[in-house]
């Protein structure tokens, strides 16, 4: 079509002709981009492209797995890498297809937005010359005069948008409806780029993280991103805009069923708002019981409970007489008996010598079994507190807590065990109150175990808006599905006499397959009295356009 | 009492699976029928098989392959009441809404089929041939759902204790239960146009009738579709933290909503509108399955918690 145009327009010359040739060429990139084709094309590669994200570990989901990806296949993980596979959602290539994908959505549907808009106001189209051409279409004599024929038709069709014209000796009436399924499809189409939007303010400006909190009183307040375990934040959040609230665990209870299988968990929580902070109400507490799918929502923010575990508590008592106790979590490896390990550690008090706090730090590693089965080896049976028992090595020497590397908290670094800087010293099964004295007199007991929640705390200033486009899109789309856009003309013709009336009356559905044969059956039924017994002088509507 | 309304579900759940393989005997056996009718009236130069529809008073032969056919459609209707007994006791004995794991799933799923089958029937009798072909994988999923998926009535972990889990599973279960009919559809449509294995092609509905089967039925599932991924994602907003997260289920229902919404553009897109456009449907249905098998037994994310342990 473009080329034709191109082909009408006068000989140009040089800057003017190239000039004209650029904007030939982006016109028609414009107008293949925006095209159905195009678009369905783009749909296929948003499908395609989308699909490594599921088949192959995401580092967004669990950098585990994507390590372990790594030592699998170590020749192909590198290269899947540098194109993005791990990452596919932040990937410039699926950037780039949504994107395309919106841009041709915006050209598609601004202008038929456009021509909707005009064609809610022009009237329904003219009645062809030939009604029997139409796929659905009768004719029939009514016994009354035209203009009682035409107000029964016009009363039938009440609801729908009409325009009667002269018509030789009679009249036609055209009708026109079903404009909210066009209404519909643009309302679709358009809230499906408020949900990008939505989407992409949630990525900016939002942020979540997680954190580990002591039950029996332990707190954490938002402040700042130190105070989490985890942290992800928005491409716009640097941490400092926090806003500020906080939390306090007074209880944390789960129950079982007695093969093991979790069957509630709540956690009982204090919380302080903003305003509270602020106004200096830091010893209130407003008390929520916390639960799975039952988050805390407060100023813009939500508090949820994802995990449990628990944290076993060891005092260390020095030959010197000095005390030091701690209680750190410890994480669970199995996930059905909450068998859990962890690494508490334990610097000497008072040795401010470099070299011999270098020799004397202590770490307590090993398993806990929150139901011990109560053999030599140390093993859960049930996920419930209820015979703890830990199994552990105690360490002594250099944990590199100086090094300045981090360091998980859940284990000890295991190069220095390797190096000889990090030496096994004791190795014991213990229940509460047992304790193992060392070869030096350090005594280690176990005193007892607490139970810590993980929580997510997730701030997103785009899913309110995401939720109101989603029930926009999901309208839209029932309306486009649901309702048919069809036509109807009636031609009415007084005979001779002018006592009765021949109406001939034809139908055209406008959108795909999706029918009209049943209401049209209905009109006929209804305007032309049929079916009837006599019926003679009736044309059988065409039943090769019905549709069932 | 609980646990022998348990064994009654499990029983149901039997006697369901054991009536749609009856029928599916009889709607084969209405295949074996017609085929030699047709010998016969090929060779005695009698009309078309095609008419048979219309004429369900013709020969006797004919009216034997139609009573094979009706009667293994009453016995559809019966493994469908027995079906929905069977899910319902089910909820009863585990005291909840029964669609906690993937043997609850896959029997849901049946059951949506096997009814948006029967009502498409009823408005179209004339495409009864594709019964046969609903119910295959009807009950291969039955199969795998009493066998490997199978798990004991039981009460479901925390995060599946949720009103979202009645309204965001239903709502996926029933439409991926209606989508398989014009998945099916669309296979056959392809088979016929194919025109290969013309013994069984040709006895099925034409191939525009399949085509009016498969975009019906998808423009009532692919909404409800829509509508369950967005409970699924505000019941995710509640228990997870975050409303859309691209866990491998996400990912994959997404997929296969982009993979239907191209159906529907590809119905309205010049040259693609009949071999192409089924080729799509057939897609979106093989990454529902997908989605419900692969993804929970397979990759394992926040919605591993089929009951498979
Ligand atoms: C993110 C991208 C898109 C998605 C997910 C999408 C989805 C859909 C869906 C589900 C339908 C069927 C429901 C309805 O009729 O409203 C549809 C119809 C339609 N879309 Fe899109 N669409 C997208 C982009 C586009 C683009 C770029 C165009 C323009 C080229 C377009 C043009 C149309 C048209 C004309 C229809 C009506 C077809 C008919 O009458 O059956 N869409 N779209």
């Amino acid at each position: 079509m473009a080329s034709t145009e191109m082909a009408t327009r006068p000989p140009e010359t040089g800057d003017s002709r190239a000039r004209a040739g650029l904007l030939a060429v982006l016109r028609n990139a414009w107008r293949s981009l925006t095209s159905m084709r195009t678009a369905l094309i783009l749909l296929f590669l948003l499908a395609v492209a989308a699909l490594p994200g599921a088949l192959l570990p995401q580092r967004s989901l669990n950098q585990r797995l994507v390590d372990q990806y790594f030592t699998d296949y170590p020749a192909i993980a590198p290269v899947l890498d540098r194109l993005g596979f791990f990452d596919v959602f932040a990937a410039p290539w699926f950037a780039a297809i949504y994107l395309l994908l919106m841009v041709s959505l915006v050209g598609c549907v601004l202008p038929r937005t456009i021509e909707h808009a005009k064609n809610l106001r022009a009237a329904p189209v003219v009645t062809p010359r030939n009604l029997a051409r139409l796929p659905h279409h009768a004719t029939a004599t009514l016994d009354v005069g035209p203009d009682e024929a035409a107000e029964r038709i016009r009363g039938r069709l009440r609801r729908w948008r009409m325009l009667e014209t002269k018509d030789g000796p009679g009249r036609t009436i055209s009708a026109e409806k079903g404009y909210l399924r066009e209404a519909g499809n643009l309302l679709f189409h358009l809230s499906l780029i408020g949900l990008l939007l939505g989407f992409a303010a949630g990525k900016l400006y939002g942020y979540g993280g997680q954190v580990i909190v002591l039950s029996d009183g332990g707190q954490f307040c938002n402040t700042g991103i130190l105070g989490y375990d985890s942290f992800q934040a928005g491409l716009r959040v640097d941490g400092t805009n926090l806003t500020p609230f906080c939390l306090r665990v007074d209880n944390f209870e789960a129950t079982y069923l007695p093969d093991g299988q979790p069957e509630s968990y709540r956690a009982a929580i204090g919380y302080q708002t903003t305003d509270d902070l602020n106004a200096g109400r830091v010893d209130q507490w407003r008390p929520y019981p916390l639960a799975v799918n039952s988050p805390l929502r407060l100023d813009g923010s939500r508090v949820y409970l994802i995990n449990h575990g628990y944290a076993p508590r060891f005092t260390v008592t020095f030959p010197d007489g000095q005390k030091r106790t701690e209680e750190i979590q410890w994480q669970p490896v199995d996930a059905t008996t909450y068998l859990s390990q962890g690494a508490t550690k334990f610097e000497p008090p008072g040795v401010t010598d470099e070299q011999k706090r270098r020799t004397s730090q202590l770490a307590i590693t090993g398993l806990l079994a929150p139901t011990s089965s109560g053999g030599k080896v140390v093993t859960s049976v049930y996920p419930a507190l209820n015979d703890p028992e830990v199994a552990v090595d105690v360490l002594r020497g250099d944990l590199g807590l100086d090094d300045g590397r981090g360091q998980s908290i859940f284990q000890v670094d295991q190069s220095k065990i390797d190096s000889g800087q990090l030496v096994r010293v004791a190795r014991a099964n213990l229940v509460p109150g047992q304790s193992i004295t060392l070869d030096d007199g350090t005594i280690i007991t176990f005193d007892d175990v607490r139970q810590w929640i993980a929580l997510q705390i997730s701030h997103d200033p785009g899913q309110d808006v995401v939720l109101v486009f989603a029930v926009l899109m999901l309208v839209g789309l029932g309306l486009s599905l649901s309702i048919r856009r069809r036509r109807f003309w009636a031609r009415l013709t007084p005979t001779e006499d002018g006592t009765r009336t021949v109406v001939e009356i034809g139908g055209l559905a406008r959108t795909d397959r999706a029918g009209y044969g049943e209401e049209f059956d209905r009109l006929r039924a209804d305007l032309l009295d049929i079916p009837d017994t006599d019926g003679s002088d009736v044309d059988r509507p065409i039943t090769a356009a019905k549709d069932d | 009492m609980l646990t022998e309304l348990a064994l009654y579900s499990d029983r149901l759940f039997m006697a369901a699976v054991g009536v749609f393989v009856f029928a599916m005997v009889l709607h084969g056996s209405e295949y074996a029928v017609q085929r030699s009718a047709k010998a016969v009236l090929v060779g005695a130069g009698g009309p078309a098989l095609d008419e048979h529809e219309s004429h369900p008073d013709g020969t006797p032969v004919r009216s034997r392959s139609e009573r094979l056919g009706r009667m293994g459609v009453a016995l559809v209707v019966l493994g469908a009441v027995l079906l929905a007994a069977s899910i319902v006791t089910r909820g009863l004995a585990a005291q909840r809404w029964p669609l906690g794991n993937m043997y609850e799933f896959t029997s849901a799923i049946s059951l949506a089929a096997v009814v948006a089958w029967l009502v498409v029937l009823r408005r179209s009798p004339a495409s009864r041939p594709v019964g046969l072909f609903v119910l295959l994988p009807v009950v291969i999923l039955l199969f795998l759902g009493g066998t490997v998926l199978y798990a004991p009535a039981a009460p479901v972990m925390p995060a599946l204790q949720s009103y979202w889990l009645v309204v965001h599973v239903t709502a996926v279960t029933i439409a991926s239960g209606l989508l398989m009919v014009p998945g099916v559809a669309s296979l056959l449509y392809l088979l016929r146009r194919s025109g290969r294995l013309s013994g069984v092609a040709d006895r099925l509905p034409s191939v525009d009738v399949l085509d009016r089967l498969a975009y019906r039925l998808t423009i009532i599932a692919f909404p409800l579709y829509t509508f369950a991924i967005i409970a699924g994602a505000i019941w995710a907003e509640a228990a997870w933290g975050r409303f859309w997260g691209w866990d491998p289920k996400e990912t994959v229902a997404f997929v296969a909503w982009v993979i239907y919404a191209a159906y529907l553009h590809a119905r309205a897109t010049a040259g693609w509108r009949s071999g192409p456009a089924a080729w799509v449907n057939v897609a979106g249905f093989a990454a529902v399955i997908f989605n419900l098998f692969f993804i929970n037994m397979v990759v394992s994310g926040l919605h591993s918690y089929a009951g498979l342990g």
